[in-house]
């Protein structure tokens, strides 16, 4: 029989337990330093390099000049615009179109379904340059669309396709549509129609079985594509410096803009800290809303 | 059978703290070489807990764990020596079933003759001689278990662990293994700590049985003496199906209300206790008789009956309101039960008239 | 069946038919085309002769594709991508293999949160990336080195193999290590010996991602390479924003073959891992 013993000021063996344990899971974490250190050398220390260069003035000394000439100036204040205009245009578009073939895609089933994931997939992981290629190619003046408008007699006049706001969405839409895809498409799965069924059976019609049943149960995956969509845009260069040619200004452009042509540091990374600080805050905000689920491909599955 | 084919266990003192609860809770336990020892209990009692410490999987906060003479407590899981099975059986499932028995030798740098020859051996004795070559999704559940178990003994260790390893098969396979394992057991003579929460199977198979509740051994005792007398309420709620009915001790007498019973063992010290009514320790009289000399007895209504094929469960109010329940074996086509609702007397002997400590109280 | 049964037979729990839906049937199978049409719409592109876009073409031929071929400076730009992608891959999927298994491994308390912090290349916007490691490499006089560029890109790919390989592991029953250890296996034996063997597939589609991750990367090489170094990718970024050459055209439905290849193999294999 056991008897509550009192505790002895040095219990057995406790020290070498400890000491044990502090190996062992040294040992593991020591797995993860090579890691850490790359991630730490080459990308946390230059971008904290980069918060401490914004607070530099041009003259090298200590000043808010950066972030001061960012809330007078009004070009920023149009940077900012653009940039928000593009991504929320973006995400909303990416919702409404992205929402009903993630919808048909679960109902598929299992074989087909992930025929057409590898279909979503593709455009995910071939370059972006060779998909911004391709919607130049269909955009431009003299492009397919163009060329296939005026043959058909749809339109005399070559219509301004790229090179403004209506060619980044296009093209930033059809790069950012993979990722609203796949969380929403992940929590629809998940999703058991039984819960239909009872819906049914309680007597809710098909479109209220759907409004009050399953698009709750989607929401989850819907908030989080969209934040990942919309996190992306913001930071978001190729596409929209492509297609936007130089009239659609969001803030990527800007800063790459201060580097190559200005060699303005301090410019250049007070906009990327406003950049990085705006991300980090739409992502905890979502990550609130959404309780304690992780964005990164973190959907529950039952 | 073969010398220095098992050794003995002793733990103190082994304590692990998960935040302010105790996995374990200041273990003392002393397993005798070759023994089966079980360990029963409900879930989150600690039982596995214990186990794991044993196979090095787990480390307490302090306390000591010796197999013979050596302290094994701070040492690796792989420089124990212990075999394992665990209760997902966990097969390898990239090898044949060879390789999976052979892995251990593998690991100790047996030729490969000699290993072929030993995971054969190991095979034939769970009776799966000649199954080298098949891959592990091509067993039935039954026989993954035992490539476990022939995996775990190649290696001829002196200790071996078992983390209920029948309770993923059906109920016939599972009472059957139950008796070839201890077989096993008895021809290999290992020492052997077996962890289960079915106490039928910690009755049928173990030389002692440990309960297990709140990290802490309530009882550790023979299945007999476990069934027989429990010193825990807990104890005899968990083996065996009991109703308790408060009693008093005054003066070295057991009084149930105004009553005086009479019981074999002297009752001990005063205070309040709880009377242990097993069902098939109670007797079904027939009222209005003359009755057995000596017996207590406790009148009663009948309130319902269930049929369970080779025995009847019946439930009766006493005279004071308690409901306890009787189980009687039917022997024949012939039984005739009374009717619910009837008077029926029941009797308890002396020797069966077995006493608790009360809610709450100390060992 | 005629198809006219078929449109009107219910598909739901909730007994809506395939006619009613035929609406949203459209939109899904437009959004769909929408989704993988322009990407296609390269290749046949590349085979035109002329030099004005056309489709479908007038005359087929392989002119861009020799020009491609024969230009030194694509070739060298080619030759430093496909470097640059295997000593990515050969450095970010071994870091990424051991830092997830580590974590799993370790069941340590902060596990979460270290996970987050090595998942932070993949949250921070490139373009901040890409001006720091130029920044930084400016100063370590880095930039337009093979080495400064595999080492960026590994930065980017080590988060990817390890969401890789994480998800295989949370997969796989490590109670099969605890047997191998109480067989008399070390902790790293176990790995090596059961572990790895396992999920063995999803390390090498770590390491294919990878090499996607360095060889489709744009904006950290237009900082960091340049000169003999500079990349396929930042060769085509410049080309696109100024005279849209059909040569990228050919290089484009190249990268297309190669990118689909790649992941058709890991889909094959990763098939394979889930036993």
């Amino acid at each position: 029989m056991t008897a509550l013993a009192a505790e002895r000021p040095e219990p057995l063996n406790a020290r070498a337990l400890r000491r044990a344990a502090r190996h062992e899971r040294l040992g593991l974490l020591a797995l993860v330093a090579p890691a850490l250190v790359l991630i730490a050398v080459t990308m946390l220390a230059p971008v904290l390099w980069l918060f401490y260069l914004s607070l530099l003035s041009d003259g090298g000394q200590w000043s808010l000049e950066h972030y001061q000439r960012m809330w007078e100036q009004p070009s920023y204040w149009r940077t900012f615009a653009t940039t928000f205009q593009v991504s929320l245009m973006t995400t909303g578009i990416c919702m409404l179109i992205g929402y009903p073939l993630a919808y048909c895609l679960s109902e598929l089933p299992k074989r087909a379904a992930n025929l057409c994931m590898i279909a979503v997939m593709l455009p995910l992981w071939t370059s972006l340059l060779v998909r911004t290629y391709a919607w130049l190619v269909l955009l431009q003046r003299k492009g397919l669309i163009n060329g296939w408008g005026i043959s058909l007699g749809w339109w005399d006049e070559p219509l301004a396709l790229v090179h403004n706001l209506t060619g980044t969405l296009i093209g930033t839409v059809h790069v950012m549509l993979p990722f609203l895809i796949l969380p929403l498409y992940s929590c629809m799965r998940a999703i058991d129609r039984d819960y239909l069924k009872a819906a049914a059976n309680l007597g809710a019609s098909p479109a209220r079985a759907f409004w009050l049943v399953f698009l709750p149960l989607s929401l989850p995956g819907l908030v989080s594509g969209a934040v990942i969509v919309f996190v992306l845009c913001l930071g978001f260069y190729i596409t929209p410096a492509v297609l936007g040619g130089g009239k659609v200004i969001m803030v990527s452009s800007r800063i790459a803009n201060d580097i190559e042509v200005f060699f303005n540091w301090g410019a250049a990374s007070a906009l990327g800290v406003v950049l990085l600080v705006l991300t980090v805050a739409m992502m905890v905000a979502a990550q609130r809303l959404m309780g304690a689920r992780g964005l990164l491909g973190g959907q529950e599955t039952r | 059978m073969v010398r220095n084919s098992s050794l003995p266990i002793s733990m103190r003192q082994v304590t692990k703290k998960y935040g302010q609860v105790f996995a374990l809770d200041h273990v003392d336990l002393d397993i005798r070489s070759g023994e089966f020892l079980t360990l029963l209990g409900p879930s989150g009692s600690g039982k596995t807990t214990l186990l794991t410490v044993l196979a090095g999987f787990t480390r307490p906060d302090h306390g000591s764990l010796k197999f013979g003479d050596a302290e094994m407590i701070a040492r690796p899981p792989h420089k124990r020596g212990v075999g394992m099975v665990f209760q997902n059986y966990a097969l390898f499932p990239h090898m044949n079933v060879a390789d999976n028995v052979g892995f251990a030798l593998r690991l100790r740098g047996v030729g490969r003759s000699e290993s072929a020859v030993r995971v054969e051996k190991a095979l034939d004795m769970v009776r799966l001689g000649g199954y080298g070559a098949r891959g592990i999704d091509q067993l039935s559940g039954g026989q993954r278990q035992r490539v476990a178990l022939a995996r775990a003994m190649v290696f001829e260790p002196r200790i071996m662990l078992m983390d209920e390893p029948l309770s993923a098969l059906d109920k016939q396979l599972r009472e059957h293994m139950q008796i070839e394992l201890r077989q096993l057991h008895d021809k290999l003579g290992m020492t052997t700590v077996y962890v289960t929460h079915d106490q039928r199977e910690a009755l049928t198979m173990s030389d002692r049985i440990a309960v297990v509740q709140g990290g802490r051994i309530m009882q550790l005792d023979t299945p007999r003496a476990i069934y027989e007398r429990p010193a825990h309420r807990f104890v005899a709620e968990f083996i065996g199906e009991s109703t308790f009915v408060p009693v008093r001790v005054a003066q070295g007498q057991v009084r149930l209300g105004e009553r005086t019973l009479r019981a074999a063992e002297h009752p001990g010290a005063d205070g309040a206790r709880l009377l242990m009514l097993r069902p098939e320790r109670l007797q079904l009289l027939a009222a209005g008789q003359p009755q057995p000399e000596g017996l207590n007895l406790f009148g009663g209504r009948l309130l319902t009956q269930v049929y369970q094929g080779d025995s009847a469960l019946l439930q009766v109010a006493l005279e004071d309101g308690t409901v306890v329940w009787l189980r009687q074996a039917i022997h024949g086509t012939g039984h005739a039960a009374p009717e619910p609702g009837a008077a029926v007397v029941l009797g308890l002997s002396p020797q069966d008239t077995l006493l608790l400590p009360a809610e709450g109280a100390a060992a | 069946m005629s198809f006219f049964d078929w449109l009107r037979r219910p598909v739901t729990q909730t007994q809506v038919t395939r006619r009613a839906r035929l609406w949203l049937y459209a939109v899904a199978a437009l959004v769909m085309l929408f989704l993988v049409i322009p990407t296609l719409i390269v290749i046949p592109m590349s085979f035109s002769a002329s030099q004005y876009l056309e489709f479908p073409p007038r005359q087929w031929s392989t002119r861009w594709y020799e020009s491609y071929f024969a230009s030194a400076a694509w070739m060298q730009a080619t030759a430093t991508s496909l470097k640059a992608a295997a000593l990515t891959t050969l450095v970010a999927t071994p870091l990424g293999t051991m830092a997830a298994y580590g974590l799993h491994a370790s069941r340590w308390r902060f596990a979460g949160p270290m996970q987050m912090l090595l998942l932070t290349p993949m949250v921070v916007p490139v373009i901040l990336i890409g001006i720091g490691v130029f920044y930084a490499y400016v100063k370590l006089k880095m930039v337009n080195t093979l080495l400064g560029l595999a080492l960026a890109h590994s930065m980017l790919a080590v988060p990817v193999v390890m969401m890789v390989v994480a998800s295989a592991l949370k997969s796989f029953d490590l109670n099969q290590e605890l047997v191998a250890r109480s067989l008399g296996a070390s902790r790293a034996r176990a790995f090596l010996l059961v572990t790895l063997p396992q999920i063995r597939f999803s390390v090498v589609t770590g390491g294919v991602l990878a090499f996607l991750t360095s060889f489709d990367e744009v904006i950290v090489a237009l900082f960091v390479s340049g000169g003999d170094h500079s990349t396929l990718t930042r060769n085509m970024f410049n080309a696109l924003r100024d005279q849209v050459d059909p040569t990228i055209g050919a290089i484009s439905t190249l990268i297309i073959a190669v990118t689909s290849l790649l992941l058709i193999f890991t889909q094959f294999i990763g098939k394979r891992d889930a036993h």
